[in-house]
């Protein structure tokens, strides 16, 4: 990994990561070119992947049941493989608003978001996000009044979650790749709503 | 695999116990009651797994939707707001 910037300490975590790794090259269970290439892959995934699938699922009604139904194989038809986990993708609506944490740790779904930020990861939204939905949304600049529905989903098992934010008003006849444009990751794990910009 | 006991729709209590280890199911959410949303499948234990073991029989896993107002007896927000855990089967009672 290459060092920019100033000079820090590594954390425990860090440290920790550095010494397994070592450990594992020196008695031959992973290669060094091995551990680069998965990092580079999980690099080179980031929310476009799911916002593909989203401009699919505003543009085409049967696809959006085949999503909503099985996340899994609605992401395969796409080309989009979703290795080992089983895809839940819940539905905005006028009347229920969503939105995703994993309390646990940092459960997230990567295949289609990329990495996810630090955020997300922190403890603050895992522990507030739970208990005071509408204050943390409220933090990141999304008010949802008190008659629409809030569903907090925590990802604490085998299950990945994505949110099918609603279509902006004002994207009529817009092209799927248009579309896909104004899907932001922050509006599929439901902290952000997609907006027509 | 361990036959699933419950349906979707079927009131269903969270056990309230502390074991040691890694427990997939949150503390917060021990002891109280929801309703199953969905079965998900069946998956290896993860406590079982977190001991080198196989984890088999798999466990039938359920997403669980629980009332917030129920949850956190201070919460502010609508009263029909939710939160959905993911519980194995072998932390839930019929309620």
């Amino acid at each position: 990994m290459s060092e920019l910037g100033k000079y820090a300490p590594l954390t425990y975590f860090q440290l920790m990561e550095v010494s397994l790794r070592e450990l594992l090259v020196e008695k031959g269970v992973v290669s060094n070119a091995e551990v680069d290439a998965v990092a580079a892959d999980m690099k080179s995934r980031g929310p476009e992947r799911g916002a593909r699938v989203v401009a699919r699922a505003w543009t085409d009604p049967a696809y959006k049941r085949r999503l909503l139904a099985d996340g899994t194989a609605a992401c395969e038809e796409l080309g989009l493989d979703v290795p080992a986990l089983r895809l839940v993708v819940v539905e905005n609506t006028p009347e229920v608003h969503n939105v995703i944490v994993c309390t646990l740790c940092s459960c997230y779904p990567r295949m289609l978001l990329g990495l996810p930020p630090d955020w997300y990861k922190s403890s603050n939204y895992r522990k507030r996000v739970v208990r005071e939905p509408r204050a943390v949304l409220a933090e990141f600049g999304t008010r949802i009044p008190d008659s629409v529905t809030i569903r907090v989903h925590d990802s604490t098992a085998d299950m990945r979650y994505m949110v099918l934010p609603m279509r902006p008003a004002g994207t009529e006849g817009w092209s799927e790749e248009r579309l896909a444009g104004i899907v932001t990751r922050d509006s599929m794990v439901g902290v952000a709503l997609a907006q027509a910009s | 695999m361990v036959e699933a006991k419950f349906q979707p729709g079927d009131r269903v209590k969270v056990m309230k116990a502390y074991p040691l280890g890694h427990i997939r199911t949150p503390y917060y959410i021990r002891g109280c009651s929801g309703v199953v949303e969905r079965i998900c499948g069946a998956f290896p234990n993860p406590e079982e797994l977190a001991q080198m073991r196989s984890g088999l029989p798999a466990q039938p896993l359920y997403r669980v939707r629980f009332s917030q107002a129920e949850v956190w007896p201070d919460y502010r927000g609508g009263r029909g707001d939710t939160i959905d855990v993911e519980i194995f089967q072998h932390w839930l009672d019929k309620e």
